[in-house]
Protein backbone atom coordinates (compact mmCIF):
# COMPACT_ATOMS: atom_id res chain seq x y z
CA UNK A 1 0.00 0.00 0.00
CA UNK A 2 2.84 2.37 0.86
CA UNK A 3 4.37 2.48 -2.67
CA UNK A 4 0.87 2.85 -4.13
CA UNK A 5 0.18 5.97 -2.08
CA UNK A 6 3.65 7.29 -2.73
CA UNK A 7 3.04 7.02 -6.47
CA UNK A 8 -0.30 8.80 -6.19
CA UNK A 9 1.31 11.59 -4.18
CA UNK A 10 4.19 11.90 -6.65
CA UNK A 11 1.86 12.13 -9.64
CA UNK A 12 -0.33 14.67 -7.92
CA UNK A 13 2.66 16.78 -7.04
CA UNK A 14 3.82 16.64 -10.66
CA UNK A 15 0.35 17.54 -11.92
CA UNK A 16 0.07 20.55 -9.66
CA UNK A 17 3.62 21.69 -10.24
CA UNK A 18 3.13 21.94 -14.00
CA UNK A 19 1.68 25.46 -13.73
CA UNK A 20 -1.80 24.23 -13.00
CA UNK A 21 -2.67 21.51 -15.47
CA UNK A 22 -5.93 21.05 -13.60
CA UNK A 23 -6.69 24.74 -13.91
CA UNK A 24 -6.23 24.56 -17.68
CA UNK A 25 -8.55 21.57 -17.92
CA UNK A 26 -11.23 23.29 -15.87
CA UNK A 27 -10.86 26.47 -17.89
CA UNK A 28 -11.36 24.51 -21.08
CA UNK A 29 -14.42 22.84 -19.56
CA UNK A 30 -16.00 26.15 -18.52
CA UNK A 31 -15.20 27.87 -21.78
CA UNK A 32 -16.54 25.03 -23.91
CA UNK A 33 -19.85 24.95 -22.03
CA UNK A 34 -20.16 28.74 -22.08
CA UNK A 35 -19.84 28.67 -25.88
CA UNK A 36 -23.04 26.63 -26.20
CA UNK A 37 -25.53 29.46 -25.54
CA UNK A 38 -23.83 31.40 -28.33
CA UNK A 39 -24.47 28.45 -30.60
CA UNK A 40 -28.08 27.62 -29.73
CA UNK A 41 -29.32 30.94 -28.40
CA UNK A 42 -29.89 32.15 -24.84
CA UNK A 43 -33.41 30.81 -24.34
CA UNK A 44 -33.51 29.41 -20.77
CA UNK A 45 -35.88 26.51 -21.51
CA UNK A 46 -33.70 25.17 -24.34
CA UNK A 47 -30.54 25.55 -22.29
CA UNK A 48 -32.10 23.74 -19.33
CA UNK A 49 -33.20 20.92 -21.62
CA UNK A 50 -29.73 20.33 -23.08
CA UNK A 51 -27.62 21.30 -20.04
CA UNK A 52 -27.08 17.76 -18.74
CA UNK A 53 -25.90 16.40 -22.06
CA UNK A 54 -23.71 19.39 -22.88
CA UNK A 55 -21.96 19.43 -19.52
CA UNK A 56 -21.34 15.67 -19.68
CA UNK A 57 -19.93 15.78 -23.21
CA UNK A 58 -17.67 18.72 -22.40
CA UNK A 59 -16.48 17.03 -19.20
CA UNK A 60 -15.45 14.04 -21.35
CA UNK A 61 -13.50 16.24 -23.74
CA UNK A 62 -11.85 18.00 -20.82
CA UNK A 63 -10.89 14.67 -19.24
CA UNK A 64 -9.40 13.63 -22.59
CA UNK A 65 -7.13 16.69 -22.71
CA UNK A 66 -4.82 15.55 -19.96
CA UNK A 67 -4.94 11.83 -20.76
CA UNK A 68 -2.19 11.89 -23.32
CA UNK A 69 0.36 12.82 -20.67
CA UNK A 70 -0.79 10.11 -18.25
CA UNK A 71 2.18 7.88 -19.10
CA UNK A 72 3.99 10.06 -21.63
CA UNK A 73 6.37 11.89 -19.27
CA UNK A 74 7.28 8.69 -17.41
CA UNK A 75 7.79 6.93 -20.73
CA UNK A 76 10.11 9.62 -22.05
CA UNK A 77 12.31 10.04 -18.97
CA UNK A 78 12.53 6.28 -18.41
CA UNK A 79 10.82 6.14 -15.02
CA UNK A 80 8.10 3.98 -16.55
CA UNK A 81 10.64 1.19 -16.92
CA UNK A 82 11.43 1.43 -13.23
CA UNK A 83 7.71 1.28 -12.43
CA UNK A 84 7.33 -1.84 -14.57
CA UNK A 85 10.33 -3.48 -12.88
CA UNK A 86 9.21 -2.55 -9.36
CA UNK A 87 7.77 -5.37 -7.18
CA UNK A 88 4.37 -3.72 -7.17
CA UNK A 89 2.07 -5.28 -9.80
CA UNK A 90 1.84 -3.07 -12.86
CA UNK A 91 -1.97 -3.04 -12.74
CA UNK A 92 -1.79 -1.48 -9.27
CA UNK A 93 0.59 1.14 -10.62
CA UNK A 94 -1.96 1.92 -13.32
CA UNK A 95 -4.70 2.27 -10.70
CA UNK A 96 -2.49 4.68 -8.75
CA UNK A 97 -1.89 6.75 -11.87
CA UNK A 98 -5.62 6.76 -12.67
CA UNK A 99 -6.40 7.84 -9.13
CA UNK A 100 -3.95 10.71 -9.43
CA UNK A 101 -5.40 11.65 -12.81
CA UNK A 102 -8.91 11.60 -11.41
CA UNK A 103 -7.95 13.66 -8.36
CA UNK A 104 -6.17 16.24 -10.49
CA UNK A 105 -8.74 16.54 -13.32
CA UNK A 106 -11.93 14.64 -12.44
CA UNK A 107 -12.49 16.27 -9.07
CA UNK A 108 -11.95 19.84 -10.34
CA UNK A 109 -14.44 19.09 -13.13
CA UNK A 110 -16.99 17.88 -10.59
CA UNK A 111 -16.45 21.03 -8.53
CA UNK A 112 -16.91 23.27 -11.56
CA UNK A 113 -20.04 21.45 -12.79
CA UNK A 114 -22.62 23.03 -10.39
CA UNK A 115 -21.56 26.49 -11.49
CA UNK A 116 -22.02 25.53 -15.12
CA UNK A 117 -25.37 23.98 -14.24
CA UNK A 118 -26.48 27.34 -12.87
CA UNK A 119 -25.26 29.17 -15.96
CA UNK A 120 -27.12 26.70 -18.14
CA UNK A 121 -30.31 27.19 -16.13
CA UNK A 122 -30.37 23.63 -14.81
CA UNK A 123 -32.73 23.03 -11.87
CA UNK A 124 -31.37 22.35 -8.40
CA UNK A 125 -32.41 18.67 -8.58
CA UNK A 126 -30.63 18.35 -11.88
CA UNK A 127 -27.47 19.92 -10.50
CA UNK A 128 -27.44 17.50 -7.58
CA UNK A 129 -27.88 14.55 -9.94
CA UNK A 130 -25.18 15.91 -12.24
CA UNK A 131 -22.64 16.11 -9.42
CA UNK A 132 -23.39 12.61 -8.16
CA UNK A 133 -23.35 11.17 -11.68
CA UNK A 134 -20.07 12.90 -12.50
CA UNK A 135 -18.58 11.62 -9.26
CA UNK A 136 -19.48 8.05 -10.25
CA UNK A 137 -18.68 8.44 -13.94
CA UNK A 138 -15.42 10.38 -14.13
CA UNK A 139 -13.31 7.65 -12.44
CA UNK A 140 -14.49 5.29 -15.18
CA UNK A 141 -13.41 7.87 -17.77
CA UNK A 142 -9.92 7.97 -16.23
CA UNK A 143 -9.70 4.17 -16.20
CA UNK A 144 -10.84 3.69 -19.80
CA UNK A 145 -8.64 6.58 -20.83
CA UNK A 146 -5.63 4.92 -19.23
CA UNK A 147 -6.06 1.98 -21.62
CA UNK A 148 -6.04 4.33 -24.59
CA UNK A 149 -3.07 6.28 -23.22
CA UNK A 150 -1.09 3.06 -22.68
CA UNK A 151 -1.89 1.72 -26.14
CA UNK A 152 -0.95 4.92 -27.97
CA UNK A 153 2.33 5.32 -26.07
CA UNK A 154 5.05 5.99 -28.63
CA UNK A 155 2.58 6.13 -31.52
CA UNK A 156 2.80 8.64 -34.31
CA UNK A 157 0.13 11.32 -33.74
CA UNK A 158 -0.81 9.62 -30.46
CA UNK A 159 -2.60 12.73 -29.27
CA UNK A 160 -5.06 12.65 -32.18
CA UNK A 161 -5.43 8.91 -32.07
CA UNK A 162 -6.32 8.73 -28.38
CA UNK A 163 -9.79 10.37 -28.63
CA UNK A 164 -10.61 8.18 -31.62
CA UNK A 165 -9.96 5.06 -29.53
CA UNK A 166 -11.44 6.22 -26.27
CA UNK A 167 -14.56 8.22 -27.17
CA UNK A 168 -16.59 5.27 -28.52
CA UNK A 169 -15.87 3.42 -25.29
CA UNK A 170 -17.13 6.42 -23.29
CA UNK A 171 -20.64 6.20 -24.77
CA UNK A 172 -22.21 4.00 -22.04
CA UNK A 173 -20.96 6.36 -19.31
CA UNK A 174 -22.38 9.31 -21.25
CA UNK A 175 -25.76 7.63 -21.73
CA UNK A 176 -26.29 6.71 -18.07
CA UNK A 177 -24.76 9.93 -16.77
CA UNK A 178 -27.11 12.09 -18.82
CA UNK A 179 -30.07 9.83 -18.07
CA UNK A 180 -29.55 10.39 -14.33
CA UNK A 181 -29.73 14.16 -14.82
CA UNK A 182 -32.79 13.92 -17.04
CA UNK A 183 -34.55 11.61 -14.60
CA UNK A 184 -33.90 14.06 -11.77
CA UNK A 185 -35.28 16.97 -13.81
CA UNK A 186 -38.46 15.14 -14.74
CA UNK A 187 -39.02 13.86 -11.21
CA UNK A 188 -38.24 10.22 -11.96
CA UNK A 189 -36.02 8.08 -9.75
CA UNK A 190 -32.38 8.48 -10.73
CA UNK A 191 -31.20 5.57 -8.60
CA UNK A 192 -31.17 2.96 -11.42
CA UNK A 193 -28.98 5.18 -13.61
CA UNK A 194 -26.57 5.83 -10.78
CA UNK A 195 -26.44 2.13 -9.99
CA UNK A 196 -25.59 1.40 -13.61
CA UNK A 197 -22.85 4.05 -13.52
CA UNK A 198 -21.52 2.37 -10.39
CA UNK A 199 -21.64 -1.00 -12.13
CA UNK A 200 -19.61 0.41 -15.03
CA UNK A 201 -17.03 1.68 -12.56
CA UNK A 202 -16.87 -1.68 -10.80
CA UNK A 203 -16.41 -3.44 -14.15
CA UNK A 204 -13.75 -0.98 -15.31
CA UNK A 205 -11.80 -1.16 -12.05
CA UNK A 206 -10.30 -4.62 -12.61
CA UNK A 207 -10.42 -4.78 -16.43
CA UNK A 208 -8.97 -1.44 -17.50
CA UNK A 209 -5.78 -1.53 -15.37
CA UNK A 210 -5.14 -5.03 -16.64
CA UNK A 211 -5.49 -3.97 -20.30
CA UNK A 212 -3.48 -0.80 -19.70
CA UNK A 213 -0.72 -2.83 -18.03
CA UNK A 214 -0.60 -5.10 -21.10
CA UNK A 215 -0.31 -2.00 -23.28
CA UNK A 216 2.48 -0.55 -21.14
CA UNK A 217 4.49 -3.79 -21.29
CA UNK A 218 4.18 -3.77 -25.08
CA UNK A 219 5.35 -0.18 -25.22
CA UNK A 220 8.53 -1.07 -23.31
CA UNK A 221 9.34 -4.27 -25.17
CA UNK B 1 17.24 -11.30 -36.42
CA UNK B 2 17.30 -14.67 -38.13
CA UNK B 3 14.57 -15.97 -35.83
CA UNK B 4 12.15 -13.20 -36.72
CA UNK B 5 13.04 -13.55 -40.37
CA UNK B 6 12.10 -17.20 -40.29
CA UNK B 7 8.95 -16.57 -38.35
CA UNK B 8 7.63 -14.08 -40.87
CA UNK B 9 9.35 -14.89 -44.09
CA UNK B 10 8.68 -18.62 -44.20
CA UNK B 11 5.23 -19.35 -42.87
CA UNK B 12 5.23 -21.98 -45.56
CA UNK B 13 2.21 -23.81 -44.30
CA UNK B 14 -0.06 -20.80 -44.42
CA UNK B 15 1.10 -19.97 -47.92
CA UNK B 16 0.48 -23.54 -49.05
CA UNK B 17 -3.04 -23.65 -47.63
CA UNK B 18 -3.73 -20.12 -48.88
CA UNK B 19 -2.66 -21.05 -52.42
CA UNK B 20 -5.08 -23.96 -52.24
CA UNK B 21 -8.01 -21.97 -50.85
CA UNK B 22 -7.65 -18.76 -52.86
CA UNK B 23 -8.88 -20.01 -56.28
CA UNK B 24 -11.84 -21.75 -54.64
CA UNK B 25 -12.78 -18.72 -52.58
CA UNK B 26 -12.50 -16.39 -55.59
CA UNK B 27 -14.46 -18.72 -57.82
CA UNK B 28 -17.18 -19.20 -55.22
CA UNK B 29 -17.38 -15.44 -54.66
CA UNK B 30 -18.04 -14.82 -58.34
CA UNK B 31 -20.47 -17.72 -58.72
CA UNK B 32 -22.47 -17.04 -55.54
CA UNK B 33 -22.52 -13.32 -56.22
CA UNK B 34 -23.88 -13.87 -59.73
CA UNK B 35 -26.57 -16.26 -58.51
CA UNK B 36 -27.44 -14.13 -55.49
CA UNK B 37 -27.70 -10.95 -57.57
CA UNK B 38 -29.89 -12.67 -60.16
CA UNK B 39 -32.24 -14.10 -57.53
CA UNK B 40 -32.20 -10.93 -55.47
CA UNK B 41 -32.67 -8.38 -58.23
CA UNK B 42 -34.69 -10.30 -60.80
CA UNK B 43 -36.21 -13.54 -59.64
CA UNK B 44 -37.41 -12.69 -56.13
CA UNK B 45 -40.78 -10.97 -55.64
CA UNK B 46 -41.09 -7.43 -54.32
CA UNK B 47 -42.24 -7.09 -50.72
CA UNK B 48 -45.97 -6.46 -50.31
CA UNK B 49 -45.30 -3.50 -47.99
CA UNK B 50 -41.94 -2.13 -49.04
CA UNK B 51 -42.18 -2.90 -52.75
CA UNK B 52 -38.98 -3.08 -54.73
CA UNK B 53 -37.02 -1.17 -52.11
CA UNK B 54 -36.76 -4.42 -50.18
CA UNK B 55 -34.02 -5.45 -52.63
CA UNK B 56 -31.61 -3.23 -50.71
CA UNK B 57 -31.87 -5.86 -48.01
CA UNK B 58 -29.77 -8.29 -50.07
CA UNK B 59 -26.76 -5.99 -49.61
CA UNK B 60 -27.65 -4.42 -46.29
CA UNK B 61 -28.29 -7.49 -44.15
CA UNK B 62 -25.32 -9.56 -45.37
CA UNK B 63 -23.09 -6.51 -44.87
CA UNK B 64 -24.41 -6.21 -41.30
CA UNK B 65 -23.72 -9.89 -40.67
CA UNK B 66 -20.22 -9.55 -42.07
CA UNK B 67 -19.58 -6.46 -39.95
CA UNK B 68 -20.19 -8.53 -36.83
CA UNK B 69 -18.57 -11.71 -38.14
CA UNK B 70 -15.33 -9.96 -39.11
CA UNK B 71 -15.15 -8.27 -35.72
CA UNK B 72 -15.48 -11.64 -33.99
CA UNK B 73 -12.72 -13.00 -36.22
CA UNK B 74 -10.54 -10.07 -35.15
CA UNK B 75 -11.37 -10.73 -31.51
CA UNK B 76 -10.50 -14.44 -31.72
CA UNK B 77 -7.34 -13.70 -33.69
CA UNK B 78 -6.31 -11.02 -31.18
CA UNK B 79 -6.81 -13.37 -28.24
CA UNK B 80 -4.77 -16.02 -30.05
CA UNK B 81 -2.05 -13.49 -30.77
CA UNK B 82 -1.89 -12.30 -27.17
CA UNK B 83 -2.12 -15.69 -25.45
CA UNK B 84 -0.15 -17.98 -27.77
CA UNK B 85 1.84 -15.26 -29.52
CA UNK B 86 1.01 -16.82 -32.85
CA UNK B 87 2.47 -14.43 -35.43
CA UNK B 88 -0.13 -15.33 -38.05
CA UNK B 89 -3.00 -14.35 -35.75
CA UNK B 90 -1.67 -10.79 -35.56
CA UNK B 91 -1.61 -10.60 -39.33
CA UNK B 92 -5.14 -11.95 -39.64
CA UNK B 93 -6.48 -9.38 -37.17
CA UNK B 94 -4.62 -6.56 -38.87
CA UNK B 95 -5.65 -7.60 -42.38
CA UNK B 96 -9.28 -8.07 -41.35
CA UNK B 97 -10.09 -4.69 -39.91
CA UNK B 98 -10.17 -2.67 -43.17
CA UNK B 99 -12.42 -5.34 -44.69
CA UNK B 100 -14.72 -5.24 -41.69
CA UNK B 101 -14.75 -1.46 -41.77
CA UNK B 102 -15.82 -1.55 -45.44
CA UNK B 103 -18.67 -3.94 -44.67
CA UNK B 104 -19.77 -1.79 -41.73
CA UNK B 105 -19.67 1.33 -43.90
CA UNK B 106 -21.75 -0.44 -46.56
CA UNK B 107 -24.24 -1.57 -43.94
CA UNK B 108 -24.64 2.02 -42.72
CA UNK B 109 -24.99 3.61 -46.14
CA UNK B 110 -27.35 0.99 -47.57
CA UNK B 111 -29.35 1.23 -44.36
CA UNK B 112 -29.59 4.95 -44.90
CA UNK B 113 -30.62 4.44 -48.55
CA UNK B 114 -33.29 2.00 -47.40
CA UNK B 115 -34.40 4.24 -44.55
CA UNK B 116 -35.06 7.27 -46.77
CA UNK B 117 -38.03 5.76 -48.67
CA UNK B 118 -39.22 3.69 -45.69
CA UNK B 119 -38.87 6.13 -42.76
CA UNK B 120 -38.72 9.32 -44.80
CA UNK B 121 -35.35 10.23 -43.35
CA UNK B 122 -31.74 9.38 -44.18
CA UNK B 123 -30.76 8.72 -40.62
CA UNK B 124 -32.70 7.53 -37.63
CA UNK B 125 -31.13 7.16 -34.20
CA UNK B 126 -32.50 3.67 -34.18
CA UNK B 127 -30.82 1.35 -31.68
CA UNK B 128 -29.43 -0.95 -34.35
CA UNK B 129 -28.05 1.68 -36.67
CA UNK B 130 -26.52 3.51 -33.72
CA UNK B 131 -24.77 0.36 -32.53
CA UNK B 132 -23.46 -0.30 -36.02
CA UNK B 133 -22.20 3.28 -36.19
CA UNK B 134 -20.26 2.76 -32.96
CA UNK B 135 -18.92 -0.53 -34.33
CA UNK B 136 -17.68 1.44 -37.34
CA UNK B 137 -15.80 3.80 -35.00
CA UNK B 138 -14.27 0.81 -33.21
CA UNK B 139 -13.06 -0.49 -36.58
CA UNK B 140 -11.57 2.90 -37.45
CA UNK B 141 -9.76 3.02 -34.12
CA UNK B 142 -8.41 -0.48 -34.60
CA UNK B 143 -7.18 0.34 -38.10
CA UNK B 144 -5.53 3.60 -37.09
CA UNK B 145 -3.87 2.11 -34.02
CA UNK B 146 -2.40 -0.84 -35.90
CA UNK B 147 -0.86 1.56 -38.44
CA UNK B 148 0.26 4.20 -35.92
CA UNK B 149 3.65 2.78 -35.01
CA UNK B 150 6.94 2.67 -36.85
CA UNK B 151 7.24 -0.94 -35.75
CA UNK B 152 4.33 -2.92 -37.26
CA UNK B 153 4.67 -5.64 -34.61
CA UNK B 154 4.01 -3.12 -31.84
CA UNK B 155 1.03 -1.78 -33.80
CA UNK B 156 -0.43 -5.24 -34.18
CA UNK B 157 -0.03 -5.96 -30.47
CA UNK B 158 -1.60 -2.70 -29.36
CA UNK B 159 -4.45 -3.30 -31.79
CA UNK B 160 -5.03 -6.77 -30.33
CA UNK B 161 -5.46 -5.35 -26.83
CA UNK B 162 -7.81 -2.71 -28.23
CA UNK B 163 -9.84 -5.35 -30.08
CA UNK B 164 -10.30 -7.34 -26.86
CA UNK B 165 -11.26 -4.21 -24.93
CA UNK B 166 -13.76 -3.50 -27.71
CA UNK B 167 -15.24 -7.00 -27.47
CA UNK B 168 -15.79 -6.66 -23.73
CA UNK B 169 -17.36 -3.27 -24.38
CA UNK B 170 -19.59 -4.22 -27.30
CA UNK B 171 -22.35 -5.87 -25.21
CA UNK B 172 -22.25 -2.95 -22.76
CA UNK B 173 -22.51 -0.45 -25.61
CA UNK B 174 -25.28 -2.47 -27.23
CA UNK B 175 -27.22 -2.64 -23.97
CA UNK B 176 -26.81 1.03 -23.20
CA UNK B 177 -27.76 2.11 -26.72
CA UNK B 178 -30.88 -0.09 -26.71
CA UNK B 179 -31.85 1.31 -23.38
CA UNK B 180 -31.13 4.90 -24.42
CA UNK B 181 -33.21 4.35 -27.53
CA UNK B 182 -36.27 3.05 -25.71
CA UNK B 183 -35.90 5.93 -23.26
CA UNK B 184 -35.93 8.56 -25.97
CA UNK B 185 -38.30 7.32 -28.61
CA UNK B 186 -41.34 5.12 -28.26
CA UNK B 187 -41.03 2.17 -30.59
CA UNK B 188 -43.19 3.39 -33.41
CA UNK B 189 -40.48 3.01 -36.00
CA UNK B 190 -40.96 0.41 -38.64
CA UNK B 191 -38.01 -1.93 -38.27
CA UNK B 192 -35.94 -2.54 -41.35
CA UNK B 193 -36.23 -6.26 -40.76
CA UNK B 194 -40.00 -5.84 -40.47
CA UNK B 195 -41.31 -8.20 -43.14
CA UNK B 196 -41.16 -11.84 -42.13
CA UNK B 197 -38.85 -13.34 -44.64
CA UNK B 198 -40.29 -15.61 -47.27
CA UNK B 199 -38.26 -18.47 -48.74
CA UNK B 200 -37.97 -16.71 -52.09
CA UNK B 201 -36.23 -13.86 -50.26
CA UNK B 202 -34.24 -15.98 -47.83
CA UNK B 203 -32.41 -17.86 -50.61
CA UNK B 204 -30.84 -14.80 -52.26
CA UNK B 205 -30.13 -13.36 -48.82
CA UNK B 206 -28.17 -16.43 -47.77
CA UNK B 207 -26.44 -16.64 -51.16
CA UNK B 208 -25.29 -13.04 -50.87
CA UNK B 209 -24.12 -13.63 -47.30
CA UNK B 210 -22.10 -16.66 -48.47
CA UNK B 211 -20.70 -14.66 -51.38
CA UNK B 212 -19.59 -11.92 -48.97
CA UNK B 213 -17.99 -14.53 -46.71
CA UNK B 214 -16.04 -16.01 -49.62
CA UNK B 215 -15.02 -12.52 -50.71
CA UNK B 216 -13.75 -11.92 -47.18
CA UNK B 217 -11.76 -15.17 -47.20
CA UNK B 218 -10.16 -14.39 -50.56
CA UNK B 219 -9.36 -10.82 -49.63
CA UNK B 220 -8.03 -11.88 -46.24
CA UNK B 221 -5.55 -14.21 -47.93
CA UNK B 222 -4.38 -11.44 -50.25
CA UNK B 223 -4.01 -8.96 -47.44
CA UNK B 224 -2.24 -11.36 -45.08
CA UNK B 225 0.22 -12.11 -47.86
CA UNK B 226 0.82 -8.40 -48.37
CA UNK B 227 1.35 -7.91 -44.61
CA UNK B 228 3.85 -10.78 -44.59
CA UNK B 229 5.81 -9.24 -47.42
CA UNK B 230 5.66 -5.92 -45.60
CA UNK B 231 7.33 -7.34 -42.52
CA UNK B 232 9.84 -9.24 -44.60
CA UNK B 233 10.74 -5.99 -46.35
CA UNK B 234 11.06 -4.18 -43.06
CA UNK B 235 13.37 -6.84 -41.67
CA UNK B 236 15.43 -6.75 -44.84
CA UNK B 237 15.70 -2.96 -44.69
CA UNK B 238 16.71 -3.03 -41.03
CA UNK B 239 19.32 -5.65 -41.85
CA UNK B 240 20.61 -3.44 -44.67
CA UNK B 241 20.87 -0.47 -42.31
CA UNK B 242 22.72 -2.63 -39.75
CA UNK B 243 25.10 -3.87 -42.39
CA UNK B 244 25.74 -0.31 -43.56
CA UNK B 245 26.36 1.19 -40.11
CA UNK B 246 28.04 -1.62 -38.19
CA UNK B 247 31.45 -2.54 -39.60
CA UNK B 248 31.44 -6.18 -40.65
CA UNK B 249 33.35 -8.41 -38.24
CA UNK B 250 36.44 -10.05 -39.66
CA UNK B 251 35.63 -13.52 -40.79
CA UNK C 1 -38.36 -6.81 -73.86
CA UNK C 2 -37.59 -3.10 -73.79
CA UNK C 3 -40.46 -2.50 -71.41
CA UNK C 4 -39.46 -5.17 -68.95
CA UNK C 5 -35.93 -3.77 -68.95
CA UNK C 6 -37.24 -0.29 -68.23
CA UNK C 7 -39.43 -1.54 -65.43
CA UNK C 8 -36.46 -3.50 -64.07
CA UNK C 9 -34.32 -0.38 -63.88
CA UNK C 10 -37.21 1.64 -62.48
CA UNK C 11 -37.39 -0.69 -59.45
CA UNK C 12 -41.00 0.25 -58.79
CA UNK C 13 -40.01 3.89 -58.38
CA UNK C 14 -37.26 3.08 -55.91
CA UNK C 15 -34.47 3.21 -58.50
CA UNK C 16 -32.87 6.20 -56.77
CA UNK C 17 -32.31 4.10 -53.65
CA UNK C 18 -31.80 0.54 -54.88
CA UNK C 19 -29.20 1.23 -57.57
CA UNK C 20 -27.00 3.52 -55.49
CA UNK C 21 -26.99 0.85 -52.76
CA UNK C 22 -25.78 -1.81 -55.20
CA UNK C 23 -23.47 0.60 -56.99
CA UNK C 24 -21.85 1.69 -53.79
CA UNK C 25 -21.40 -1.91 -52.68
CA UNK C 26 -19.69 -2.65 -55.99
CA UNK C 27 -17.45 0.41 -55.70
CA UNK C 28 -16.46 -0.22 -52.08
CA UNK C 29 -15.87 -3.97 -52.35
CA UNK C 30 -14.26 -3.68 -55.77
CA UNK C 31 -12.13 -0.76 -54.65
CA UNK C 32 -10.90 -2.64 -51.60
CA UNK C 33 -9.99 -5.57 -53.83
CA UNK C 34 -8.06 -3.35 -56.24
CA UNK C 35 -6.23 -1.58 -53.42
CA UNK C 36 -5.31 -4.88 -51.76
CA UNK C 37 -4.12 -6.43 -55.02
CA UNK C 38 -2.03 -3.40 -55.85
CA UNK C 39 -0.45 -3.36 -52.38
CA UNK C 40 0.40 -7.03 -52.74
CA UNK C 41 1.92 -6.51 -56.19
CA UNK C 42 4.00 -3.50 -55.14
CA UNK C 43 5.43 -5.39 -52.16
CA UNK C 44 6.10 -8.50 -54.18
CA UNK C 45 7.98 -6.41 -56.74
CA UNK C 46 9.98 -4.78 -53.97
CA UNK C 47 10.89 -8.13 -52.43
CA UNK C 48 11.92 -9.48 -55.83
CA UNK C 49 14.01 -6.37 -56.45
CA UNK C 50 15.74 -6.62 -53.06
CA UNK C 51 16.47 -10.30 -53.44
CA UNK C 52 17.73 -9.87 -57.00
CA UNK C 53 19.59 -6.66 -56.06
CA UNK C 54 21.18 -8.29 -53.05
CA UNK C 55 22.68 -11.01 -55.15
CA UNK C 56 24.03 -8.51 -57.67
CA UNK C 57 25.45 -6.32 -54.93
CA UNK C 58 27.19 -9.23 -53.33
CA UNK C 59 28.69 -10.20 -56.69
CA UNK C 60 29.82 -6.60 -57.27
CA UNK C 61 31.34 -6.41 -53.80
CA UNK C 62 33.39 -9.51 -54.54
CA UNK C 63 34.75 -7.90 -57.71
CA UNK C 64 35.88 -4.76 -55.88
Amino acid sequence: MRPFLRLVRRDLRLAFRQAGDSATVVMFFVLAVVLIPFGVGPEPAILARIAGGIIWVMAMFAALLSLERLFQADYEDGSLELLVLSPQPLAATVVAKCLAHWLSTGVPLILAAPLLGLVMNLEADGIGALVVALALGTPTLSLIGAVGAALTLGARRGGVLLPLLVLPLYIPVLIFGVAAVEAAISGLPMRPHLLLLGALLLAALPLCPWAAAAGLRQALE
Amino acid sequence: MTVSLHRFANPARFLKIAALVLPWASGLTVGLLGLGLYLGLVASPPDYQQGESVRIMYVHVPAAWMAMFVYSVIAVASATALIWRHPLADLVAQASSPIGACFTFLCLVTGSLWGKPMWGTWWMWDARMTSVLILFFLYLGHMSLSKAFDDPVRGAKAASVLALVGVVNLPIIKFSVDWWNTLHQPASVMRLDGPTIDGSMLTPLLLMALAFTMYYVALLILRVRAEMLDRKLRTARLAAVDAATVPAPAR
Amino acid sequence: MMESLVSFFAMGGYYAYVWPAYGLAAVVLGGLLVVSLRALRVRQAEVDRLEGGGRRRRAGGGGA
